[in-house]
């Protein structure tokens, strides 16, 4: 889809005959920079230097799950509770909020799936400048000083992170307007009169009112005095842009006035940080010294720009940091406006000291504390001049400070820590798995038939076909346009005979018309989303005038879930899916095409939730589908906005690209990133969506995404058409090729899916995840591991002959999946390619099963036969799994339907046997054929299974490439069995 | 184990089973132009010759051949095909891929004979549609082709027709050149002393205007003086010339004595000779007494404010580069011309100032009967050169539109002639088409709204062996970041000509079925047609 600055072009276009349409690029004054963002530029104006925050430790309470602290501002003496929280897993949780806020600060729900389970702390030692926790293991520890207020975890003699070590805690604590006229009436009554005020801002009044304030300030003061604060408080001047705010004509009135937090970690002998999605940059996240924060504020951005922190259309406040020891994870739980600053470098020594070492533990070390870490200081100095840190500071227009301190130490052990606050990826629908077919947009039933037809007619298969928003009445959504869609369900039928699915888009802005029923339904409930004064918000998007339901209401989600049901979605069938775009919420005339931040949410602003709106979004939608088949079968929805925790309600794209060589490379770092952090089902628009790809772009395109979570190709409406069979038969052939490459791994995806709802593991890996000693790899993305099994490195540059691929592992083996070709790891290797695809290598030592038999569409393989591809590794071993199930229910959930079986191949032989006995499932299918690469010719090969009936099995050896094929065990892919070589 | 001798097994059961008629024993899938490649209980060679395989590996769900010979029958070889036999319609190879994959494909149901799918086989139904649907076609056809013919008799009867006239047009070019010729001797002829006449005439009638004027001026400064003199003692006196303060030589406003001494020449006073001289000094300020007051300016119309067409909305609300729809936008471009009209209309019109004549003006005398008659002589030549010359012009119009007709591609007999300078409709929902062949396509809002061309005559773009079957209109209206709109015009055989069905597949480029005689093929036999498609 498209935000409204094209059609803004269109606009100009047509009426005042301008050609605009050299505007390829994002126009960047439509969105913020941290200057123009008034919280943003007031916090980071504030320089790293001694914390004006100090704990009391006269009123730390440690009870059997937490401790919580008073921290309080030497400037003004407001008040913070800290609270401390060991989490099980290894995690340590820090919140802070104001003691005594005037109102409630919002606190994020529904993103964390429990309520996170504690485990004891307990105090090792404590005295007046501090205390020191313990976190469990042999020497974990958390060290609290008091003045300034920091926190230190380390393990054995190593800082693993500080807190606010570089004292940019900042907490603008909510208060009352010190306005004498707004203080004496109703904050939307004095908002009022800021406007008033603004336009009339005549000298005499201007006089008035400070006399006014002066006489307040007074008073305030004395009431102060009245309260026994017996130091002096300074007084905090207002700043400009804490009590309104304007941006290209869009005014914020702020009623609640400046509330923004902000904290600050480090991470010394880190180098790599990595996550906090969504952006068009590097894997790697860059320094920010010097540019704008890495902002997080879902946007829907026109034409994105590549290698920059702009913020995009979801956002996840995940950071992982990353060296050769330990992989550790920051999640900053706040769904307000973020920005986040990221300086790493060499720290010299002492400074490092200074920085660390605090007076605290120099006392601790004095009473033969904690000699250790005095130890290792010692080493510091002594060492070679200079450490490497890196420093990382959040920032947030509202809320709270809410931080989940993961600490790894291995990667999986973070995907798993991660796992365990926001829960996994869902498990897909295996068909999700497979090719979809979009494209702004299939005009009419007879579009939709004759596309369906050319996949035939070229034997391309594909499982989706999708409805951009032209298929509705009038951009009504759950409606159909009745010229060209005038009987869905027949369409939706032709597709289920062919065991094909549809995909219909269904938008969260409403069409705001009396005769609609979706949005008289909404305004009578009261479900939309509120402007300041208490009216329904309207905004302008593709329907016109649309008001936004109130995702955020419980009551709201429930409803918008039952409109899904397949007698209120007229036209609806059980193989069609749903597509929420625009749920940034995109808003053409709103600031920066989003919505205004003082709109209401009930009691909140949009500003405490923004980012959370398509969460939401994409969770009612998934439960709409749930509850239509009775709580049966999976839901497949794809979204453009998300949050964290979106992982649980299905897939994620990464929006509107273009059709440049840049964007393709692109996908691969913004996916990486996603899965990181959780989100594993991500893909982005194979041929890009702007603009009109050359054959080739999209050949190599289709070669990349058949390889990439979510496959799916996409078109802009003023593009012209791009079916894979336009582009004349040799690119059909590469294409069809592509596609049906995917098929045959479909297993193998699903296999992967499998495990990253079970484990939280991403699926599309950066090499660094499985090889994290292996300093080559950490800023590596440009190549990337499918599970731990497939390296792919995709083909991104015109005209290329060839690429180099790094091959991690030392000691590992590699085998080229399309000639069988090994390679020993740890080096780059140099690979010539042609047109006809892409370098995929299979890592010694594991075992892939395929469906060689590509067929329509996945469903129409549900009963094919497997190949085993066993890739033996140095030693001549090999593992792998396979899972099976019906593909498209919960039942493997419920009623433990599935197959998970262990393959394994170990002294010349390879047998199957059962991962999860108390589960079952029928399968009709069988193995057809085990190729084993990187082995040697056997003499005989036998077959024997669980019955005691012992068979031979004839085999091929090809000795050039030392691959073995044998023919036809035949054995069901559910039962137990051996196949020894002899 | 099992699995592979129960398919086995079955695929030989299952031509038995169905082989009520003539059936051919061979192999699951393969048709009877191979059957002899597949002799039972002999060894096996890949059709490809690549290897030999023992015979009940055929159609075992195992690919052993490369080029997938082996299983016909069977979804194990990727590159397989499948032949169903479809008794009662059309015989179909089909990827192998398509069998036992739950959907039916073969009308005979034989592509699903272990999916569990239920197939109806559907092939008589299917045979007696296509028979129909063929008949109906035949006719047309037919039909179609003998109006074709006559369309090509026609065609050939315009085309000579025109070449005759062209080539009688280029007869009666050449008179009228000539003609042209001498008559623009004649024009020349006659001119020449017609010129030199009205110079003559011009020339007196300019003397006779000096003197005119001079005798004016004279009688101007006696009323001057007249009224000057305002004792009457025949003395202009300084006190009596200083009253008049548009004379003031240094545009002070006031007129001194000295001013005034200087007016007339250093005197106190002048009598009536003098003061002619003093007269020439002042005669272009002086005012007369009676006409005192400057003549009131000319009231220049104010100048049409440049209205300010930037929306005056709140952009909050309403932010003028947001349209929602392109159609939206259309509609705002002819408000806004609307408007325009409007404001336009709502300006008082200019009063024209009446041209400031010069006092006076006698106009020029007629020309004497000598110099007229020669006038209307060179009048009459140059009438009759204009007239020879548009005609010229018109022959030479006539033979260009004669010659791009002629030169245009209707095909190998010219058989689209017809369809030169006709326009046919199509009416849809929303617009109207129109196909105006060999010229343009255009698209017309049914509900107000301007025409946007689809695309002009480009060329004839079939395939090879079928060149005039697509027609291509392309360079139409630009589209926003796309190309110029374009129509691809697909001619299919019928025996009206209209336009059936239209179509935007990709933006901007439309896709327009059109029905027309012209493309008719000579019909075979009707029996041909039927039973060159059924193998049995």
């Amino acid at each position: 889809m498209a935000s409204f600055i094209e059609r803004m072009c269109l606009h100009i276009v047509l009426v005042l005959s301008v050609f605009l349409s050299i505007t390829q690029a994002v126009d960047r004054s439509n969105f913020k920079t941290c200057d123009q963002s008034a919280f943003c530029s007031r916090q980071r104006a504030m320089k790293p230097g001694q914390s004006s925050y100090r704990a009391l430790l006269e009123t730390l309470e440690l009870s059997d799950s937490h401790l919580t602290l008073q921290l309080q501002n030497n400037n003004n003496k407001v008040r913070l509770l800290l609270e401390l929280y060991r989490l099980q897993g290894n995690m340590t949780r820090v919140k802070i909020n104001e003691l005594k806020p005037v109102k409630p600060r919002y606190e994020v729900p529904d993103v964390l799936i429990t309520d996170p389970p504690t485990e004891p702390m307990s105090v090792v030692v404590q005295d007046e400048h501090g205390v020191v926790l313990s976190l469990g293991g042999e020497d974990r520890r958390l060290i609290l000083s008091a003045q300034p207020f920091r926190l230190d975890i380390m393990e054995g003699p190593q800082v693993l992170l500080s807190l606010n070590s570089r004292g940019l805690l900042a907490f603008e604590q909510l208060r009352i307007r010190k306005d004498t006229i707004s203080h004496k009436i109703s904050s939307t009554v004095g908002s009022i009169w800021d406007k008033i005020k603004s336009v009339f801002s005549s000298k005499s009044q201007t006089d008035t009112e400070e006399a006014g304030e002066k006489e307040d300030t007074e008073k305030h003061d004395e009431e102060k005095a009245s309260e026994g604060e017996e130091e002096e408080v300074e007084e905090e001047v207002d700043q400009p842009g804490m009590w309104e705010e304007t941006f290209k004509s869009h005014a914020d009135t702020k009623p609640n006035g400046p509330s923004s937090i902000s904290l600050d970690f480090s991470l010394p002998g880190v180098e790599h940080v990595y996550g906090i999605p969504e952006h068009a940059d590097s894997l790697r996240l860059k320094n920010t010294d010097g540019g704008d924060p890495y902002r997080l504020y879902n946007l829907d951005v026109f034409q994105y720009e590549l290698f920059n922190p702009m913020a995009l259309y979801g956002a996840v406040p995940v950071l992982l940091s990353h060296n050769t020891h330990r992989t550790m994870g920051l999640f900053w739980l706040n769904a307000a406006e973020t920005w986040v600053d990221i300086s790493s470098g060499q720290v010299g020594v002492c400074e490092w000291i200074s920085h660390t070492v605090f007076p605290f533990i120099l006392s601790l070390d004095s009473l033969g504390l904690i000699s250790k870490s005095c130890l290792y200081m010692l080493d510091c100095v002594q060492g070679s001049g200079e450490v490497l840190q890196t420093d990382v500071r959040w920032i947030s227009e509202s809320g709270i400070i809410d931080v989940f301190i993961m600490l790894g130490p291995q990667p999986n052990d973070v995907f798993t820590q991660y796992a365990s606050l926001t829960g996994t990826q869902s498990f897909p629908p295996l068909s999700s798995l497979a090719y979809h077919q979009c494209r702004w947009n299939y005009n009419d039933q007879e579009d939709v038939s004759a596309v369906d037809q050319g996949f035939d007619e070229h034997d391309i298969p594909y499982d989706f076909i999708w409805l951009d928003i032209e298929h509705t009445d009038g951009k009504r959504y759950f409606t159909w346009d009745n010229n060209k869609f005038p009987q869905p369900k027949d369409m939706l039928q032709g597709l289920l005979d062919k065991r094909r699915k549809m995909v219909t888009i269904v938008d969260p802005h409403i069409k705001v018309d009396s005769s609609y029923k979706i949005h008289t339904e909404i305004r009578s409930r009261g479900y939309y989303i509120k402007n300041e004064d208490g009216g329904d918000y309207e905004g302008w998007c593709w329907p016109g005038n649309a008001g936004y339901p109130d995702f955020t209401n419980p009551e709201m989600r429930r409803w918008w879930a039952s409109m899904f049901a397949y007698d209120q979605y007229e036209g609806s069938m059980e193989n069609l899916y749903t597509w929420n775009d625009m749920n940034e919420p995109s808003v053409f005339n709103g600031p920066e095409v989003t919505m205004h931040k003082d709109a209401l949410h009930g009691t909140w602003e949009h500003r405490d939730v923004h980012n959370l709106y398509g969460f939401y979004v994409q969770m009612a939608t998934a439960e709409g589908q749930i509850q239509r088949s009775g709580g049966l079968e999976r839901p497949f929805v794809l979204t453009r906005a998300f949050f964290a925790g979106s992982q649980r309600y299905g897939a994620v794209w990464t929006g509107d690209n273009a059709a440049e060589w840049g964007h393709l490379k692109m996908s691969i770092p913004m996916c990486l990133s996603l899965g990181l952090v959780g989100i594993s089902f991500c893909g982005a628009d194979v041929g890009g969506f702007f603009k009109t790809p050359s054959a080739e772009l999209l050949v190599r395109w289709y070669q990349a995404g058949a390889y990439q979570p979510f496959f799916r190709a996409h078109a802009h409406l003023d593009t012209p058409r791009r079916e894979p069979w336009l582009f004349g038969p040799d690119n059909t052939d590469l294409i069809r090729e592509a596609v049906r490459q995917r098929y045959t791994l479909l297993p193998y995806w699903y296999l992967q899916f499998y495990h990253a709802q079970r484990t939280g593991q991403p699926v599309m890996r950066p090499l660094w995840v499985e090889y994290p000693e292996d300093i080559a790899t950490f800023s590596i993305d440009d190549e990337f591991l499918i599970g731990r099994d497939l390296l792919v490195h995709p083909v991104t540059d015109e005209g290329s002959s060839g690429v180099t691929a790094y091959l991690p592992g030392n000691g590992e083996v590699w085998y080229d999946v399309h000639t069988f070709q090994r390679h020993d790891g740890a080096q780059n290797l140099y690979i010539p390619v042609t047109m006809s695809s892409i370098p995929v290598f299979q890592r010694g030592g594991s075992i892939i099963c395929r469906k060689n038999r590509v067929r329509r569409s996945s469903s129409c393989m549900e009963n094919d036969p497997y190949t085993l591809y066993v890739a033996l590794d140095s030693q001549g071993n090999a593992e792998g799994e396979l899972y099976i199930d019906d593909g498209h229910t919960f039942k493997h959930e419920t009623d433990k339907q599935f197959i998970h079986r262990h393959l394994s191949f170990t002294a010349n032989s390879l047998s199957s046997s059962d991962l999860s006995p108390d589960s079952q499932f029928p399968t009709a299918s069988w193995v057809e054929k085990v190729i084993i690469l990187g082995v040697q010719k056997p003499d005989a090969v036998t077959l024997t299974t669980t019955d005691g009936g012992e068979s031979s099995v004839e085999f091929e050896f090809d000795p050039d490439t030392a691959v073995l094929t044998l023919r036809k065990p035949g054995v069901n892919a559910g039962v137990n069995w051996t196949l020894h070589l002899r | 184990m099992s699995c592979a001798h129960l398919l086995l097994l079955m695929s030989l059961a299952l031509p038995m089973r169905t082989g009520a008629a003539v059936e051919i024993q061979r192999p699951r899938g393969v048709p009877l132009s191979k059957r002899q490649f597949y002799e039972e209980n002999k060894p096996f060679t890949c059709l490809d010759g690549s290897r030999t395989i023992p015979f009940d590996r055929v159609n075992d769900d195992y690919c052993d051949c490369k080029d997938g010979s082996d299983e016909p029958g069977t979804a194990a070889c990727p590159n397989g095909s499948f032949h169903c036999t479809n008794a009662g319609f059309r015989p179909a190879f089909i990827p192998s891929s398509r069998i036992n994959d739950g959907i039916c494909d073969c009308c005979d149901t034989t592509d699903e004979y272990n999916s569990g799918a239920t197939c109806q086989n559907t092939c008589r139904e299917l045979g007696r549609k296509e028979r129909e649907s063929l008949q109906i076609m035949a006719e047309i056809t037919k039909e179609g082709f003998m109006l074709k013919q006559q369309l090509i008799h026609e065609a050939k009867r315009g085309q000579e027709d025109k070449q005759g006239k062209l080539t009688e047009l280029q007869g009666s070019k050449k008179g009228l050149e000539e003609k042209v010729e001498a008559l623009r001797t004649v024009k020349e002829t006659a001119e020449d002393p017609e010129k030199e006449a009205k110079e003559r005439h011009l020339k007196a009638w300019e003397e006779q205007k000096e003197v005119i004027r001079m005798e004016k001026d004279k009688a101007r400064m006696a009323a001057a003086f007249l009224e000057l003199d305002d004792d009457a003692d025949g003395y202009v006196s300084v006190a009596e010339l200083q009253s008049h303060l548009e004379l003031d030589p240094d545009s002070d406003g006031s007129l001194t004595e000295t001013e005034t001494q200087g007016l007339l020449g250093g005197a106190d006073k002048v009598d009536t000779s003098t003061f002619e001289s003093v007269w020439s000094g002042i005669k272009d300020k002086y005012l007369s007494e009676g006409q005192s007051d400057p003549p009131a300016p000319v009231e220049t119309p104010q100048e049409e404010e440049t209205r300010d067409f930037v929306s005056d909305h709140d952009s909050d609300h309403y932010p003028e580069d947001y349209a929602g729809e392109e159609e939206d936008v259309e509609d705002d471009e002819e408000d806004d011309d609307h408007e325009e009209e409007e404001e336009e209309e709502k300006v008082p019109p200019t009063v024209p100032t009446p041209e400031k004549r010069e006092d006076d003006e006698v106009s020029m005398p007629p020309y004497d009967a000598e110099t007229q008659s020669l006038i209307d002589a060179a009048q009459k030549a140059r009438d009759d050169f204009d007239e020879a010359e548009r005609a010229l012009r018109e022959v030479d119009d006539q033979m260009k539109n004669l010659e791009k007709e002629i030169g245009f591609d209707f095909g190998p007999s010219a058989e689209f002639a017809y369809l030169y300078s006709q326009c046919y409709e199509l009416s849809t929902s929303e617009y109207i088409y129109r196909l105006c062949p060999f010229n343009r396509v255009s698209q017309k809002p049914k509900f107000g709204g301007s025409e946007t061309n689809l695309g002009v005559w480009g060329q004839w773009v079939g395939p090879e062996d079928n060149l005039y079957s697509v027609m291509k209109y392309d360079n139409g209206l630009g589209c926003w970041q796309g190309p110029n709109r374009s129509t691809t015009v697909k001619l299919t055989c019928g025996k009206e000509t209209v336009v059936t069905s239209t179509s935007e597949p990709s933006r901007c480029e439309y896709l327009m079925e059109f029905t027309t005689p012209a493309v008719c093929q000579e019909p075979p036999s009707l029996d041909e047609v039927l039973h060159g498609h059924t193998e049995l």
